[in-house]
């Protein structure tokens, strides 16, 4: 039996995860608070994208539980559909619909989902569009967006679902640089507005500004986790600075 | 014959022709469609795995695909008669151009939907989307072009197999080229019957092409 407190809104409970043989994450235990802003670092192929994928049911776990406001987020149960709609993803590549429109991307699950009035749905979508900047291209499509702006898109998308928590895997990785920005903008912004989120990225500077808290994982377990100022001025493992370290170049010395 | 005789019995040929494509295809649709979708969301990486399922399914349509059309329509004589009341003529013709269609058309389904993106397809499933709904408004509205692209290939393929049906007098131009053209050496309006086929299928693909750009919204 799991203890829940009363703003825990996730909770993960020694949990594993394995392909087929391969163990990406071992007996991982974390827990999101409401209001909270979680940060997710670590080398590529550390399991956080994974770690996020699970907490929203898309990938079955081997072990442990995941707890989502006391209930156990399960790909295969039968109210999975219900908690997911309480949990917003925002992905990598986006994943807008290509053949709908802006206006249709945003408002497909709220209207087939939820079963919300098509009125009341398209106007707060509009409200949010307008919100990050993108309301004149709520008729056009995901192709005639440029990859920022297909990314603002994705987490008006999200947010029209009203969820509880947010996740966000990886959300300015295929972007290129001058775009990263306008996006991690949003993000900023919804963490003032005192939003649940959890964040895997690979921007530092970032992290640091958004975070209240880091978790650094490594070979999918969590091998240090703190306050922001804490982790990236002073990491206490070995793990970590190493980690920190390949973000930071030194000068070239060049020979005489 | 007159040349008003003749264009008189193209003109019916091109209408049974066109009756027994359409209608078979569409009922090919009716059954095809569904079975593609179950092919492809029982598929290991669908959305409802059952391996089970999708083994039969696949055994079947395999059976059904390596039987050529010729000897279909021959095997299965006491089935049409049974449905239709006779084993000839146009309507009779419709049962097994749809029983040869439905699998065929399965398979282009499957092929289709497979090829919508599977990022677009979890990310309906993040929002609490379900089955039906991802099925409905994500994998057929998604691959609505490459369907459509389907659509065209099975028309024409059954207006192959349609011709083919006049060996055994199932009605059509077909009809009209083995009766007029193999078997009383009339050459010319056998031509002129091949000519009809090849602007109704030339027809058939530019409609097609025309309808799947128009809904294609990922090139502009």
């Amino acid at each position: 039996m799991v203890l829940i407190m009363a703003d825990e809104l996730v909770k993960i409970d020694h949990m594993t995860k394995k392909y087929d043989e391969n163990t990406i994450i071992e007996d991982l235990s974390l827990t999101i608070h409401e209001g909270e802003v979680v940060v997710i670092v670590g080398p590529s192929g550390c399991g956080k994208s994974t770690l996020l994928r699970c907490i929203n049911g898309l990938e079955p776990i081997q072990g442990g539980s995941i707890t989502f406001r006391g209930e156990s987020i399960d790909g295969k149960s039968k109210h999975i559909n219900e908690i997911r709609q309480r949990i917003g993803m925002v992905f990598q590549s986006y994943e807008l619909f290509p053949h709908k429109t802006i206006l249709q991307n945003i408002t497909l699950a709220p209207i087939m989902v939820q079963k919300r009035k098509k009125g009341e749905v398209e106007k707060e979508a509009e409200e949010l569009l307008s919100r990050v900047g993108l309301l004149e291209k709520k008729d056009s499509f995901p192709r005639q967006l440029s990859g920022g702006q297909k990314q603002r898109v994705a987490i008006v998308r999200a947010l029209c679902m009203h969820p509880e928590v947010l996740l966000f895997d990886e959300v300015t990785a295929a972007l290129d640089p001058e775009m990263v920005r306008e996006v991690l903008e949003v993000l900023l912004s919804l963490a003032e507005q005192g939003r649940t989120m959890v964040i895997v990225t690979h921007e530092m500077s970032f992290a640091k500004a958004v975070a209240d808290r880091v978790v650094f994982l490594d070979h999918g377990e969590i091998v240090e986790e703190g306050r922001p100022v804490d982790f990236f001025e002073h990491p206490k493992t070995e793990r970590a600075q190493k980690f920190l370290n390949t973000f930071t170049y030194d000068k070239v010395e060049k020979a005489k | 014959m007159e040349t008003s005789d003749i264009f008189r019995m193209l003109w019916a040929g091109t209408g049974e022709t066109l009756l027994m494509v359409f209608a078979s295809t569409a009922l090919g649709y009716v059954i095809g469609l569904p079975v593609g979708v179950l092919l492809t969301i029982s598929d290991t990486d669908g959305i409802c795995p059952h391996p089970l399922l999708y083994k039969i399914l696949d055994i079947i349509i395999n059976i059904t695909r390596s039987i050529p059309f010729l000897i279909l329509l021959i095997l299965i004589q006491p089935f049409t008669k049974f449905v239709v009341g006779k084993s000839y003529g146009t309507v009779a013709t419709i049962v097994p151009l749809t029983i040869a269609a439905v699998p065929f058309i399965a398979r282009m389904v499957e092929g289709s939907l497979k090829e919508v993106d599977h990022g677009v397809v979890e990310a309906a499933l993040s929002m609490g989307a379900g089955k039906m709904t991802i099925v409905i408004k994500v994998l057929i509205a998604e691959a609505r072009t490459s369907l459509l692209v389907g659509v065209t290939i099975a028309l024409g393929t059954i207006l192959g197999y349609s011709a083919m049906a006049g060996i055994v007098g199932g009605g059509g131009l077909g009809d009209i080229a083995i009766r007029y053209g193999y078997y009383r050496y009339e050459t010319g309006i056998m031509l002129i019957t091949v000519l009809v086929l090849v602007i109704l299928m030339q027809v058939l693909q530019w409609l097609g092409t025309l309808l799947s750009k128009k809904l294609d919204r990922r090139r502009g």
